[in-house]
């Protein structure tokens, strides 16, 4: 039985860059010593009262506008329930009319993955378990709480479960991250929980409703995630094919093991009893307002991707477009063929030598202009501009044509080539025999040879054409 | 009598709120909530359909402040406040039901 | 002889005729007197009294401004926070809590140039209407002790009425300022909310509390307002408006205005109480008012829509109160079993009961059948307000149905106890102004308060009222 469908929606967790938290102006700092970020509302004092940070509402218009959703009046509501690390008892979240609603993040493949919502709310503080295994709560003998992180502003975005695969679930995060700090609304690392991703995993036959929903918490990156659904979408499959049903509960994913275990079912949920929270006023941002975020808003992923595309005349969603637009080196290919150079050599030089360059590369656009402009014109082969560019990424530019006169590359006459290929096929007689029999193979032996004979100057390019001439008349 | 809220409901209402209530709180105060809830009955033969309900008393909108970092309070002072402290941090019996 | 009013208090200190210590001196002796018999407080702040009358005076022998307020005593409802005293809201679990601030309206009597006198008894986290429910003992009425000083504010009420301070701050939820003032014949003011700001006031229910002036005239309280009303920014339902002095309209004579008298009000007020209301209507109308008859039909729904909406919004500030990072704690093996025995310990039986009701209000299924209904009728409450606004400038209505009952009255019976607030509890809900000016005496000889009413932002009317009514029982 294995047309089984694996159906995931994710939900993540976004620390905003602010300069204060959510609703009281502390400083939202990551690592400072604990409980120095604090003032009466941090503190859930007693007649302690939220104002909100109107920078954070910019910065989660941006998310929402980036992710196409439309951005919409709002209120605040208090969602109760008790927790050492929430000081008021309750968290002030948004509820039944969210800042941004009906959006889609679209893959590097180009499937849209719909965004139900992407929400303001604030974050909880933290604690630690002293005295268990590991520093679990399990078995801990107290705990300790550190309440800096508590009011740090956040953005809930909420996918709609279009995600079919683990892979997608990567992509997902990946392009998400991307979008987040191409926008500067969050640093977005995972590995310091300014990035939170939670897993709702299911399976069902195609074409039947969907199946009950496991919640994965504790996926700390991105390779984890894919690992966890994975796991899950197995646990779930063969808990059903041996006659089980799938229990709705939320699991948390182990590292160290590769599973998830059971953490709360549904019957220990809380009652949230929201209720709209009396202490804040709704918000409404102007047409105007959302008009200038939407104006300002830098050129994201996806669009960088199709514009490189079109330029280089390469797949959108190909590992050398996708990973050059990941560096923040596509300006840099453009800036190159701005200058004359050829973008689709540009596109594989930037690709291959530049993954430790950063977005600003050293050397200069027009020394890799000139040596695309060579290359295309024969004057040097591939291999060899592969070395040229070696050579200038080293010394952080300089003259391709030059340094390709001291290394003696010269290209090679194409007559004189032939004459050489022909000697090559004679001395090859049992390749060349191979080779006219369908083994295409077996040619690399003659190229080989071709090489020898001309120290490595002769265009490999050119000579598989001539071969293939030589075989086919 | 108890048609609104039984003593189950009411325990379970105090859980809920984290209330250790005794069972003779929980057979006084059943009856006594029940007649408060009870009095809603002349809301209940109200028609409120078409009715917007209240949840503000003065109509203010998009109340914000700037991002800007000002004085908080002092952990020392804050610490000296709390039931149990340690390491800078509040400091509290084992937290059961899991992680959140 | 001592000035007697806020402003001659004020202008006697600025101009070095008295001194705010040697009036200080003079209340502190009061609250010497009497005080065992009527404990209006939790606790008197003789240091920082001392301290702050003597700031004072160092101010005006410098040439200095001392404040609008100069040497004025004021005590406060020990549900505000103070820094560095101690703030209790009379419940055992927030006993010996100290506040690391201040609430705004502590910071802007303290920049007038008055002088703490002390924190006051109030019911536990501002739930009652007799102080009863105090954990630290009931304030007693200083006409009779007899009986109850009314609640929740019965300790400011007190503290004003027996003269241990010229004014006091209480805070007004369903009628918490305005029924004690009724009680005990001082005058009480409940702002329109948003007026003055919540910062620092302990929350019981956050959409209807309101702080305010207790005083023994309208003046006074008009001065006190003055000082503590206008925009915070640390509050974010604070209405962002600064607002003009409410003295300037307490002179203007009441010919003209058109007085409501609310047709349906729901009864149950006794006699004496209805013949000093008359009386009051009579005196509006030998001044030049008009009456007109307003209806406001959902008014009688009042109490069942409150006693779902204060309990719900009571119940989530409640819960803060956890035993993690200050006031009582419980020990435990682990941090739910923790939660549960401080708040066993910590809160009395009414706020218990209000935090249960309040959670099964809003608790799963029954959103809809009790928070969501309530709400609606607050909308048609409010509504009917507005429109009765449209037919008079003010309303007037008893503040409460009776005069100060006996301690004990009302027995362990909450129900009997909520019907006391039916005629306050409208105009929280609402988020209109009410004001309770003292009219006489009834059964016993003890006082009766009759309750001005005014729309949104009407203070200026609502106190040219009250004045106007002040000015006929003279």
């Amino acid at each position: 039985m294995s047309d089984w469908e694996l159906v995931v929606g994710l939900e993540v967790h976004v620390e905003l860059a602010t300069a204060t938290k959510l609703f009281s102006a502390s400083p939202n700092r990551f690592g400072d010593d604990p409980n120095t970020n604090i003032d009466p509302v941090t503190l859930g004092l007693p007649g302690a009262l939220p104002v909100l940070n109107g920078h954070a509402v910019e910065l989660a218009m941006r998310i929402g506008l980036a992710l196409n959703c439309t951005v919409q009046p709002c209120t605040f509501h208090r969602k109760n329930y008790f927790y050492p690390d929430m000081p008021k008892a309750y968290q002030v979240s948004q509820y039944d009319n969210p800042l941004n609603v009906d959006g889609w993040l679209e893959l590097p493949g180009g499937k849209r993955i719909g965004i139900e919502r992407a929400h303001m709310e604030e974050d909880a503080g933290k604690s630690t378990h002293v005295g268990g295994s590991g520093g679990r709560v399990h078995g801990a003998q107290y705990s300790l709480i550190d309440l800096n992180r508590a009011g740090v502003p956040l953005v809930e975005i909420v996918s709609r479960p279009d995600i079919r695969s683990a892979e997608e679930a990567r992509q997902y995060v990946t392009e998400l991250r991307a979008i987040l700090v191409a926008v500067g609304a969050s640093d977005a690392k995972m590995e310091e929980g300014s990035m939170r991703v939670d897993a709702n995993v299911s399976v069902h036959h195609p074409g039947t409703p969907f199946g009950t929903r496991c919640e994965i918490k504790n996926v700390n990156s991105v390779r984890s995630l894919g690992r966890a659904i994975e796991y899950e979408m197995r646990r779930q499959i063969d808990l059903v094919e041996s006659g089980g049903t799938v229990r709705q509960e939320t699991r948390h994913w182990d590292e160290n093991d590769g599973r998830t275990h059971t953490l709360r079912t549904k019957e220990d949920a809380d009652d949230y009893r929201y209720f709209l929270e009396p202490d804040l006023v709704p918000l409404a941002p102007s047409a105007d307002w959302v008009e200038k975020v939407r104006a300002a808003l830098p050129v994201l992923p996806a669009e960088r991707r199709r514009r490189l595309a079109t330029l280089t005349g390469q797949p959108a969603d190909g590992e050398a477009v996708s990973s050059v637009v990941e560096r923040g080196q596509d300006a840099y290919v453009e800036a190159v063929a701005h200058v004359g150079g050829d973008a689709a050599r540009a596109l594989v030089y930037v690709k291959e030598a530049f993954a430790d360059e950063g977005d600003e590369p050293r050397v200069p656009a027009a020394d890799i202009a000139a040596l695309t402009q060579m290359e295309v014109e024969g004057a040097v082969t591939a291999t060899q501009a592969k070395a040229i560019l070696a050579d200038l990424l080293a010394a952080g530019g300089g003259d391709p044509a030059a340094i390709a006169a001291a290394k003696g590359f010269e290209a090679i006459d194409t007559s004189a080539l032939e004459a050489v290929v022909d000697a090559a096929i004679a001395d090859q007689a049992d390749a060349w025999a191979k080779f006219c029999a369908g083994d295409g193979k077996a040619m690399g032996a003659i190229v080989g040879a071709v090489m020898k004979a001309t120290q490595g100057k002769a265009d490999g390019k050119i000579v598989t054409a001539i071969l293939n001439a030589r075989r086919s008349s | 009598m108890t048609d609104r809220i039984t003593e189950q409901q009411a325990a379970k209402v105090a859980h809920l709120a984290r209330l250790d209530i005794t069972p003779d709180e929980l057979e006084r105060w059943t009856p006594q909530l029940e007649g408060v809830l009870e009095h809603f009955a002349d809301i209940d033969a109200l028609d409120l359909s078409g009715v917007e309900p209240m949840t503000q008393p003065y109509p203010l909108v998009n109340v914000l402040r700037d991002d800007v970092v000002r004085p908080g309070l002092d952990r020392a002072e804050v610490l000296a406040a709390a039931p149990a402290a340690e390491d800078g941090r509040f400091r509290v019996p084992p937290i059961l039901g899991g992680d959140m | 002889m001592s000035p007697t009013s806020v402003s001659s208090v004020a202008a006697a200190v600025r101009s070095g005729a008295t001194t705010a210590t040697a009036l200080l001196d003079e209340h502190l002796a009061r609250i010497a007197g009497r005080e065992s018999e009527i404990h209006a407080f939790n606790l008197v702040t003789t240091e920082t009294a001392r301290a702050q009358a003597a700031a004072v005076d160092a101010a005006v022998a410098r040439g200095d401004d001392p404040g609008p307020l100069a040497g004025v005593t004021v005590a406060l409802k020990d549900n505000m926070c103070t820094r560095g005293i101690p703030t209790t809201c009379s419940s055992r679990i927030l006993d010996g809590w100290t506040p690391p601030y201040d609430a705004t309206v502590v910071e802007r009597l303290r920049a007038a140039g008055a002088v703490m006198v002390g924190k006051t008894n109030l019911d536990e986290f501002a739930m009652g209407s007799s102080t009863e429910n105090s954990a630290f003992g009931v304030t007693r009425n200083p006409h009779d002790t007899a009986r109850v000083a009314g609640g929740s504010s019965g300790g400011s009420a007190a503290s004003v009425a027996a003269g241990f301070s010229q004014v006091a701050l209480g805070s007004d939820t369903g009628g918490s300022i305005r029924q004690p003032a009724a009680l005990c014949g001082v005058v009480g003011v409940k702002p329109t909310y948003g007026y003055v700001s919540r910062f620092g006031l302990v929350a019981y229910a956050s959409s209807l509390d309101q702080i305010g002036p207790f005083a023994t005239s309208v003046e006074d309280a008009a001065r006190v307002l003055d000082v503590i009303g206008g925009h915070d920014p640390n509050d974010s339902t604070s209405i962002p408006q600064q607002y003009p002095s409410l003295v300037e309209s307490l002179g203007r004579d009441v010919a003209g205005l058109r007085i409501g008298r609310i047709t349906d009000l729901p009864g149950g007020a006794e006699p004496d109480v209805l013949e000093r209301l008359e009386a009051a209507f009579d005196a509006l109308r030998a001044a030049g008012a008009t009456i007109v008859d307003v209806e406001v039909p959902a008014l009688t729904y009042g109490l069942s829509a409150y006693y779902v909406i204060a309990p719900a919004e009571a119940s989530s500030n409640l819960a803060r109160f956890d035993g993690v990072r200050y006031g009582l704690r419980v020990d435990a093996s682990d941090t739910n079993s923790m939660y549960g025995a401080t708040r066993a310990a910590g809160f009395g039986d009414e706020v218990k009961r209000r935090i249960m009701l309040g959670t099964y209000a809003l608790s799963a299924g029954y959103y809809d059948a009790y928070y969501g209904k309530a709400l609606k009728v607050r909308r048609l409450i409010h509504d009917d307000f507005e429109r009765a606004y449209q037919r008079a400038d003010v309303l007037l209505t008893p503040t409460s149905p009776c005069v100060a009952f006996p301690v004990g009255a009302k027995g362990d019976n909450p129900l009997a106890m909520y019907l006391v607030d039916v005629y306050t509890i409208g105009t929280n809900l609402a988020g209109h102004p009410g004001m309770s000016v003292p009219y006489g005496t009834g059964a016993d000889g003890l006082p009766v308060g009759v309750q001005v009413l005014a729309g949104t932002l009407q203070e200026p009317t609502m106190f040219r009222v009250g004045a106007a009514l002040e000015r006929s029982m003279s």
